[in-house]
Formats: structure tokens, sequence, C-alpha cells
């Protein structure tokens, strides 16, 4: 094996994607508000409905100081005058109102809480649907912990607002405008000049508003990056604990940690400002429309009972204050967070849905004149060329054709372009230029449930989702019964493995499935590949862990079930290649050796190098 | 409407629809809110000065806002009904210093508590990710890591909002309220009573609510955090899903999960509706009717007027503190779920450790006796996974561990460095027990490379040099060469690029290879390899196979191999199966004297000329 050795500077490797180098994708200006639209819209009526009921209340809730000073100016004298009549009347309106107002309460409550659940609900959705519709070089530069943190953490701030926030603004709203109307009834001069203090109000909530979205923006990032180191330190726990990084990650997220804390606390903080300076304000204004109204009052144009009622009033329209910093903070909160969700989903996928699906042509059936059913498809690479965004070229230009039914392995050192070819063909990402046909038909064409019927790739990492075994291999076809989920398994050799598990198939292989060698895990990979039964199959180094006699049972499976498939192999370990019709020696992104693996063992090239190597490296 | 507060056989049902293996731990147990919160103190305690001038800030803030209408009445008694100007700058500079200090309390009763809290909040989640870090990995198994994280995230907010606002205002409304009583009842006995009344039914009422609303409001927390779970499964699994287009699947798996919580918040709003009903509605009620019975007085001239009219004001004001119960009951309980969930992570006991170092013995290398490992929801019956293994890995010696997939050969290797815990039996390394050892002190001295290489977000060259801190460049460099990691000097900053979730994505290969410079920088005295090589390609294998020898030679090590070209780089091989150390000795002799070694090396392949030595069920165990 010593004669292939090179020096290991000369292995061009294949380098991954630069990561996005801003943290934050663009957000699309109005497209937080545009969602917000399109979240409510549907719940038009019962939003309406939930105002007139909340209206009512108000009224109710409100007339109750009102009835008591008709019991005492009427009810009383009346009584006096032997006539229970008005008070019986007033008292039973008091009654009235008094249940009138609870029940219309529990309403609203009910109603709005419909409401901001629905909405929730359809914005998770969408942010897990789009997630998962976003393309993978999306994933890789996003990062996992950042997409956690908005599906949690940003929902979070937006059902604060939904479940505390809209009711007060609606009071707030409603007093207001009450007391408002009162003050300008009860003197217009005086009215006036009291609304007039609405403009340093509204300029205090401005500035408070610019700078608590800047504070809030900064506390949605620095939240996500404590999700994602929090994530990252859960998901990793096992090399965490053997390097004993505990202390250095303490410190690492004290940092990301104290952050998030410090940027809330930025906000509180804010709104401490907002609260005591539009405080200050209204009080400063009441004394002087109190001096106002004084000067009035001496120059005889106002009652003196009107001056008081006046300012007392006064200062109830400027009391719900308080309530509206608290709305105002969980909006700013809120619409930061909104900002962000509204990014990730205004984000396109690279990969995107055709706009004119066209469908593959119906599978060859029926063609049984030989012992084997052709289920395969023809692949064709038309002058396809991939580079990254970078401009980095990862395959220059090339034509491959697959007929139906070939068995292709793909061989060639690490960063070779074997993996780029083969999530090209699994439309993972989209050629650069030139084109991919599937039995004629551009991939572009296609839409996902009919190309992943079509087209199914294996890689090496094999992620277990939580859930049974069998609910892990069902993933491959989700009707498939448990007779056809059990075959698979035996197909593949996985069969003995899984019933050995404490509950068999049914064993819940909890979170990610440690339990499970990623021997037994590559296993059950492929059965879920079996089970999907794809006329295009794509391997990528789906055998790594496997030790020999378990890739043996899998190559034996393969042969069978490969029979009269397309599919494509990329392997290290050379052993694959005796299952192969054709095989490809790819290196620096160009196909430089293509034949039958017999003709090219017995070649001088670079795969009979490669194979020689292999042979010597067995036992 | 007074009665209609959910039964308690719907929260059986609410209960039993909500079988919820990841979160581990039965919820529907009931403990006090107050006991629950009262936990909190540890951490409350540094921030109870704080409080008490928040809570001391708002009286202030309250007291001022009721001396207002008094000031006024002077002002409208005295200069104003005599039309004297002069006089009235005086009562009207009170009213504005009033004013003034009451928007300053309103600043101060937040002012103080923003900074302490965040602080505390900080404190809290640092303790829990400490405390997480430390659990034993068997913990991490039970737990879905979204439960954690909804811990960290969610849970942590509720806390502190509660003790920033909530908390504040349930002593202050409370005081309140009992000042106003108070006052009712010198006011006018009777009436008072009316009123009072409805505090008994209302008292049931929210205990009952309480009960009920912190099962479900448990039950929500819970729903947040398997839903976590599932965002997190869904995007870290992208690939598999998107390899089957299986994303329609996970989606209806996720909206399922999110129905359900949908279900049990609009429970929880249920249950708050009705609590608020009876809290506006009670009191109300019974206002109604001392307002009759007051006016019958009266009438009857047993009552003034202005006493009516002074007791009813009394009565309306007392309105907001009562109502805000509801809201403020209701942060309560959640903080208080928030907590219990907070401390069920931190109730775990961590794994003790010895407190001194003892030093290691003379050189003898790893030697496992008797050692068994089952997992500790193995259900009874099965055969425990390890069942006695007996072996000596002589000092400076490498030992390759073969068996068959799913033997047990990287569960014993993770015995080692105690991510679990053996059973029975013991382990010691150069004659000294590993448990004697306190786990930072035998990390440092057993190096491994994991099967699935995990990078974090950092350099290259942190994440290689976690193995060893104090490691220099060149050690760096030697360990990068070992693994054949040159493709990191092609890196955009070299050695300074970051990798990991926030950095470039290596492939796989790549990965293996940093993970492998990972374990053999700084020469660590024991080494543990877990099939360090399976994702190469053959001609970089053999290029870190010839580099790692070097390596080998000057530690001892365990390498679990699945193939021949790895377990040629180790003197002598072991095979693990049933349980058991089933052969010892070197390649060559297993190779002729155990049949079950043979069939792991060479499957049945030409290389046994007379064919396939086992039965294929045989092949996998």
């Amino acid at each position: 094996m010593t004669t292939t050795a090179e020096p290991a500077e000369s292995v061009e490797e294949e380098l991954p994607p630069p990561p996005a180098d801003d943290e934050d994708i663009p957000v699309p200006p109005g497209a937080p508000r545009a969602l917000l639209r399109s979240l409510l819209g549907p719940h038009r009526a019962r939003i309406a409905v939930a105002m007139v009921v909340i209206l009512v209340q108000q009224a109710a809730l409100q007339s109750g100081p009102l009835l008591v000073a008709v019991a005492m100016d009427r009810g009383i004298p009346a009584l006096r005058a032997h006539d229970s009549g008005p008070l019986v009347a007033v008292v039973a309106g008091y009654l009235f109102c008094a249940l009138l107002s609870p029940l219309l309460q529990w309403a609203f409550i009910k109603i709005s809480a419909r409401v901001n659940q629905d909405v929730l609900l359809e914005l998770r959705g969408r942010i897990f649907r789009h997630a998962q519709r976003l393309s993978l070089d999306f994933h890789e530069r996003y990062t996992s912990g950042r997409i956690i943190s908005r599906a949690t953490s940003d929902i979070d701030a937006l059902r604060e607002l939904l479940s505390e926030g809209l009711q007060e603004l609606l009071t707030v709203f409603l007093s207001v405008c009450y007391i408002s109307v009162l003050l300008v009834v009860l003197d217009w001069r005086l009215g006036l000049a009291s609304l007039v203090c609405f403009l340093p109000l509204a300029l205090v909530a401005h500035s408070f508003r610019t700078r608590s979205r800047r504070v809030y923006r900064r506390s949605r990032t620095a939240a996500a990056s404590m999700i994602v180191r929090f994530t990252e330190t859960m998901n990793g726990i096992r090399p965490v604990q053997a390097f004993r990084r505990e202390k250095a990650n303490d410190a690492a997220f004290a940092v990301v940690n104290l952050r998030s804390s410090g940027a809330n606390a930025e906000g509180f903080l804010e709104l401490a400002r907002y609260v005591g300076l539009s405080r200050a304000t209204a009080n400063v204004w009441t004394t002087g429309i109190l001096l106002l109204g004084a000067y009035l009052v001496t120059e005889d144009s106002l009652e003196l009972g009107v001056l008081t009622a006046f300012v007392l009033y006064l200062r109830r329209l400027f009391d719900p204050i308080d309530q509206l910093a608290m709305f105002l903070n969980s909006y700013q909160a809120a619409a930061a967070a909104l900002e962000k969700i509204a990014g990730l989903l205004a984000h396109e996928p690279t990969v995107a849905e055709p706009a004119e699906p066209r469908e593959l042509p119906p599978p060859p059936r029926a063609e049984a004149s030989g012992r084997v059913t052709l289920k395969g498809r023809e692949v064709s690479f038309e002058r396809t060329r991939f580079a990254y965004r970078t401009g980095k070229e990862v395959l220059p230009p090339f034509d491959l054709l697959i007929p139906a039914g070939q068995t292709v392995a793909v061989v060639g050192a690490t960063g070779a372009g074997k993996s780029t070819l083969a999530k090209l063909l699994a439309r993972f990402y989209d050629p650069t230029d030139g084109r991919i046909r599937l039995d004629g038909v551009d991939l572009r064409d296609l839409t996902t449930p009919e190309l992943r019927r079509a087209v199914v790739m294996v890689t090496q990492e094999s992620f277990l989702f939580s859930g049974t075994v069998a609910e892990n291999i069902a993933i491959g076809r989700p009707g498939a019964t448990r007779a056809e989920i059990e075959q698979a398994a035996r197909d593949i050799g996985a069969y003995e493995f899984v019933a050995a598990l404490p509950d068999g198939f049914d064993t819940d292989v909890r979170k990610r499935g440690g339990r499970i060698s990623a021997g037994q895990r590559q296993l059950v990979a492929f059965a879920r590949a079996l089970l999907a039964d794809p006329a295009v199959l794509i391997l990528d180094e789906a055998t790594s862990s496997l030790d020999v006699p378990g890739e043996q049972a899998v190559q034996r499976a393969m042969r069978t079930v490969l029979a009269g498939r397309t599919a494509v192999i990329i392997a290290h370990r050379l052993s694959t290649v005796e299952i192969a019709d054709r095989v490809l020696v790819m290196d620096r992104g160009r196909i430089v050796e293509d034949g039958s693996p017999q003709r090219l063992i017995d070649g001088s090239g670079r795969f009979a190098t490669l194979h020689r190597a292999w042979r010597d490296s067995l036992v | 409407m007074t009665a209609s507060l959910p039964t308690l056989t719907a929260m059986a049902e609410n209960r039993q629809d909500a079988p919820n293996p990841s979160t581990g731990d039965p919820t529907g147990r009931r403990r006090s809110t107050v006991r629950s919160l009262l936990r909190l103190w540890p951490y409350a305690r540094a921030v109870r000065g704080r409080l008490a001038v928040s809570a001391t800030a708002a009286t202030l803030a309250m007291l001022s806002t009721l001396a207002v209408p008094v000031v006024l009445g002077r002002i409208v008694d005295g200069p104003l009904a005599r039309h004297d100007l002069a006089a009235l700058w005086p009562p009207v500079g009170l009213l504005l210093l009033l004013g003034l200090v009451e928007s300053a309390l309103f600043y101060t009763r937040r002012v103080v508590l923003a900074r302490p809290l965040g602080r505390l909040e900080a404190a809290m989640r640092a303790d829990l990710y400490a405390k997480l870090q430390r659990l034993p990995v068997s913990f991490h198994d039970r737990w879905g890591s979204g439960q954690m994280l909804s811990r960290a995230t969610t849970d942590m907010n509720a806390m502190r909002l509660f003790l920033a606002f909530p908390l504040v205002f349930l002593i202050v409304n409370s005081v309140t309220f009992l000042a106003g009583i108070v006052l009712m009842f010198t006011q006018e006995w009777r009436l008072a009573l009316i009123v009072l009344l409805p505090c008994v039914p209302l008292v049931v009422l929210t205990r009952r609510f309480e009960s009920d609303y912190s099962v479900t409001a448990r039950l929500a927390q819970d729903q947040n955090g398997d839903l976590a779970t599932v965002v997190e499964e869904s995007v870290l699994g992208i690939r598999i899903l998107k390899a089957f287009g299986r994303h329609r699947t996970m989606a209806e798996h996720f909206r399922e999960q999110s129905h359900r919580l949908r279900r049990t918040e609009l429970r929880k709003a249920h249950q708050l509706a009705n609590l608020w009903a009876v809290i506006v509605g009670l009191p109300e009620i019974a206002l109604g009717c001392a307002l009759a019975v007051g006016a019958y007085l009266v009438a009857h001239d047993e009552l003034s007027a202005g006493t009516l009219v002074a007791f009813l004001s009394t009565a309306l004001a007392l309105r907001w503190p009562v109502e805000s119960l509801g809201w403020l009951l209701a942060y309560a309980n959640e903080a208080a779920t928030a907590t219990d969930r907070f401390f069920e992570v931190m109730d775990e006991p961590e794994p003790e450790d010895p407190g001194s170092a003892h030093a290691l013995g003379a050189p003898d290398g790893i030697r496992f006796s008797g050692v068994r490992f089952r997992y500790p929801d193995a259900p009874d019956g099965t055969p425990d996974l390890l069942a006695g293994i007996d072996l000596h890995v002589r000092s400076g010696e490498t030992m390759a561990l073969v068996g068959a997939t799913g033997s047990g050969k990287t569960t014993l290797t993770a015995l080692l460095p105690r991510l679990y815990e053996a059973t029975g039996g013991r382990i010691t390394l150069d004659g000294r027990d590993i448990t004697e050892l306190p786990r930072e002190r035998l990390r440092e001295l057993v190096a491994v490379a994991f099967e699935e290489p995990t990078l974090f977000s950092a350099t290259v060259r942190e994440n290689v040099l976690m193995g060893a801190p104090g490691a220099d460049d060149r050690q760096l460099a030697s360990a990068l060469a070992t693994a054949q990691a040159g493709f990191v000097e092609k890196l955009p900053a070299g050695v300074e690029t970051q990798v990991g979730e926030q950095g470039l994505s290596l492939s796989g290969g790549q990965r293996q290879r940093l993970a492998l410079a990972r374990a053999v920088v700084g020469s660590p005295p024991f080494l543990v390899l877990d099939d360090p090589l399976s994702a190469l390609d053959v001609h970089t294998e053999a290029l870190v196979e010839r580099a790692l020898r070097e390596v080998l030679g000057s530690t001892t090590a365990l390498v679990v191999a699945h193939r021949p070209s790895t377990v040629l780089l180790a003197d002598r091989v072991a095979v693990l199966a049933d349980g058991r150390i089933e052969a010892v000795g070197t390649h060559q002799e297993l190779l002729r004297d155990c049949p079950h070694y043979r069939e792991l090396m060479s499957g049945e392949a030409a290389l046994v000329p007379e064919g396939p030595l086992v039965p294929e069920e045989g092949v996998v165990r």
C-alpha cells in the first residue's frame, strides 16, 4: 500500500463554503407588517367580536360609579318618600352590570385566547415548514440553533404580546377615548388644552420605541446566540465531558448569557425611563391645566365643580400610561422577534419548487421479460457545473449518462467532488450551470414529492429521530406496514440487532439514539432507503461505520435490491465496487477514469493502484 | 358563572392525554405554589434589598396617587373658593411636587430591579447550564434536549417576569386590600361584612383554580419543551428529511404536537377566564347588595349619606387590587411550575467525586476486572450488555477491540472516562481504581476520539487543544500532522478558522481527523480511539495509520476496530462477544484460532476458501 503514498499536501481537499459573514439575513422592508397582517387577517371577524365584547364590558364596568350616584341622588330620596321603585331599579341595574361584566370578560378571554393560539399555531407551523423547505446550503450557514431560537424564544416573545398586551391596548384605547370625549364635553377649552399633552407624550413614546427597538433587536440576537451555545453543548455532551470542557464552556456561556440578560435589563431600563418621563410630563401638564382652570375660575368663566371633576378625570386620562408602557414593551420585544421571523420566512430556498411542475414518465412496468423488473431511471448530467457562491469551482462542466438500471461506483480521494456530484443528483443543491435530467425531465421541473419518490440518498450521517426504531425506518415510506418494515430490516441484516433491543422494533431510540451504535444506525438508514423503494438510489459513504460482516450483509442485500435500479455509490472502501457495473474515478472535480470494474482493475490507471492498496489493507 | 371551574375528572383526562416519555417526570404531582416559589429564595436573596425598595416605591407611588385628590380638595375648597390666586401657589407647588415624586417612584420601582433581575436570570441559567454539563450522560439520554432548552429560555423568562412585576404587586395589592378592609370596617361594619362575604367562596375558588391551573401550566411548559425537541431534531436531521422528502411527515408530527400545546393553552385560558369571571363578578354582586342595604339604611336614617358615599368609594377603589389577583395568580403559578421544572434538574444528584487525586501506581496499563454494565432502562430479564469483562491492556500496549455491531464496544470504551458508570466490577489505570480519581483528573489521563466526531463552535486550534489545554503550537502542529489534517492550512484563517455549528461545516472525514488530532495532542498516557478512521478514504487512512503508529508507541491505547487495516495498528486484539472477552491474541493468532474473529475480519469473503463459516443469521449479532 505504500506505493500510493504521496505527500499529504498534494491532496486537494474540498473546502466547504464560508459561513454567512453576517449572522442575520436581510429583512425586506414591510415584511414584518405583511406577516402580521397575513396572520391576523383570517381572524378579522373574531377580533371584531372581541372588540365589541370588551367595549360593552368596559361600559358595564364604568357604569358602576354612575349607578351609585343615581342611587344616592334619586333612590334614597324616593325611598324616604316610601317609593322603593327607583332604588330597586338602580340596584337591579347594578346587579345586572355585575353579572354582565364578568360574563363578557369571560367571553373576551375565551375569544382572544382562541385568536392568539391560532395565530401562534399558524406562525409556528410556518416557521417549521419553511425551515424544512429551505435548501441545505442555507442550513449549513444559518446554524440549527438559530432556527430553533426563531421557533421557540421568538415565538415566546409574540406569545407574551398576544396573551397580555392586546387586552391592555384595547382597554387603554377605550378609556382614553371615553375620557377625552368627557373632558371636551365638560369644558372645551380645558379639554383641548389637555389633549395637547398627547403631543409631548407621543414624542416620549416615539423616542422610547426607537431606542427600545435597537435594544430588543440586540436582545433577540443575543438570545439566539445563547441558544446556539446551549444546544451545541447538550448535543455534544459526550465530548464535552470527556474533554473536560465544563469550565471553559461555563465561561463561554457566561458571555452570551450575560449579553442576553443584559439586553433584557437594558430593555427594562428603557421602559423605566419611558414610564418615569411620561408620568412626569402628564403630572406637570395636569398642574398646568389646574392653574389654567383656576385662572378661568377667578375670571368666572368656569364653575368650580366642573374644574374639580375635570382635574380628577384628567388624572384618569393619564392613568393607563403604565399599562401602555407594558404593552409597548411587549410590543417592542415581539416586533423584534417578528422581524427575525419575517426575515427567515422571506428567505427563498435556492432550490426552488418548479413553477410549472412536470411529471416523470410512468415507470416501465411489467417489462419482466427477464427475471428482473427494470425499476430504474436514466440519469443524465448535461454540461453540469457547480461552484460555490464565492465562485470557487468544485465541479467543472461535465457530461455523464447513467442508463436506467446501472449501478455506478464513484471513487476518488477525499474532496474529489464525489459528494457534490451525489448532492446534485439528489437536488440538495442545484447546478450552477447545465442541468441534470431524470428520464429526460430536468430535476428542477419536478415537485419535491415526485423527486423524492424517484431519488433517495443515504448519507454517512445517520441521525435517528426520537421515536421507535420502526418509526425511524418508516421515514422511508410513512404508510408502510410493520411487516414491510421488518422485511426491510431483514433484507439489510438489521433485523437481529433490532429484535435484540429492549422492546425490539418498538424500542424508543430516545434522544438521537445515543445507545445505538453508529454501525447500527447506518443499518437503520439503509433499511429506511430500502423501504422507500426509489428508482434511483444514492449511497454516500453509507457503510463507513459498518464492520466487515455488516458491510458484506449490506453488499449481499444490495445485489438483490439494486438489481434493476439505478444506483450511485460513493465509498472509500472499494468492496462496493464488486457490486458495481461501472466505476467512475474522480479527481479534483473531474471524472478521470470511467469503465467496468474489471477493465479498470486490469488497467494501469489510478483505480488499479487504489484497488491494489485496498486489497492489501484487507486481512 | 360561579361553578364552571373544570372538574377534577377533566384534569385527570388531561394528564392521560399527555403521556410524555421525554419529560421523564410524572407531571401530575401537585405542589403548593408558595412552596415552589420559596425555593427561588436562594437566588432572590441577592435582590431582596432591591425587591424591598421596589415594593416600597410602588406603595409610596400608590399613596401619592391617593394624596392627589386630597390636595386637590384643599385647593378647590380654599384658595379657589376664595378666588385667592396668591394662596394658590403653595398647594399647586405641592401638587407639582407630588406629581414629580410619583413619576420618580414609578421610575425607581423599575430601575432598581432591571439589572439585578437580569443578573438573577443569568445566574439561574448559568447554574442550569453548569449543572447539565456535569450530569451524567445517562441523564441526557433520558431527556429530550428541547426540554432542557425550554427550561433555559421560556421558564427563566417566566420567573424573571414574576419577580419583576407580579411579586411586587402581589404584596402591594394585598397590603392595599387589607388597609381598605380595615377602613371599611371603621366606616360601616355591617356593609363591610356584606362586601367581605364573597371572600370565602373567592378564596376557595382561587385555591381550586391554583391547583388546577398549575397542572395545566406545567403541561403546557412540558409540551413546549417537546415542541422544541421536534424543532431541534427536524433541523439536525434535515439531510435525512430532505433525502427522503419527508418534511411533510415531520411537519405533520409538529402539527400534532403544536395542536396539543394549543389545546392546553386554550384550557389554560378557559381556567383563567373562569377565575376572572368569579373574581370580577362576586365582589360586584356584593357591592350591589351593599348598595341596596346602604341605601335602605340611609333612607331609614341609620347611616349618613356621606358615610355611604365614602364607603362605596373605598370599596370601588379596592376593585383593582382584587381584580388584579387573577393575572397575578396566573403569573405566580407559571413561575411556580417553571421553578419546579428548574429544580427538577437542579435536584438531580451530581455524580460524586473523590476529593483528592491519588497518584497512579506503577505502570500497569488498563485493567478491566469483572466489569459489568447494563443501561438503567434495560428491561428486567435481559442479560447485561457487558457481563464480566476481564481484560488487561499492558502499559504501552495498543489493544484493538473487535466485536460484532452492537456488541458493546463503544459502551465499554465509554466506561473508561466514566461517561457511564460500570454497574459491576472495577477498572484500574496503572493499578488505581478509576472511581478513586476525580473525573477531571481521570479525563485528563484518558483521551478519547469518538466514533462520531463532534466539533464545537470555536477555532480549529481551540477544538484540537481541548485535549490538552497546556499544549503549545508545536504540539498542535504535530497532532494535526499525525491526523493528516493538512487541509487546515488551506482554511481561510488556518488554525484560527472558526469551525463547528457557527463556522465552517467540514466534511465527515475532515471532522474525524480533527477529532483524532484532539485525542492525540499532548500525548495522553491513555488513549481510546473509537473506530477513528471510518470516514477516511483508503489513501488518507494509510497515511494516518503510519503517523498514528508512532503516537501509539508511547501510550497505552484501546482502539475499537471494524476493519483489518485498523486492527493492524494494535499489538494485540481482544474479541468482544456476548458481553465477555472471548479471546485475546495477536491478529495472526486470532485469525488462526478464533472463527468468530475470522468472520468479523473477513466475513464470508473469498479469503476463506471453504466459503462461509457461519450461517447467515450469525453475521450480525
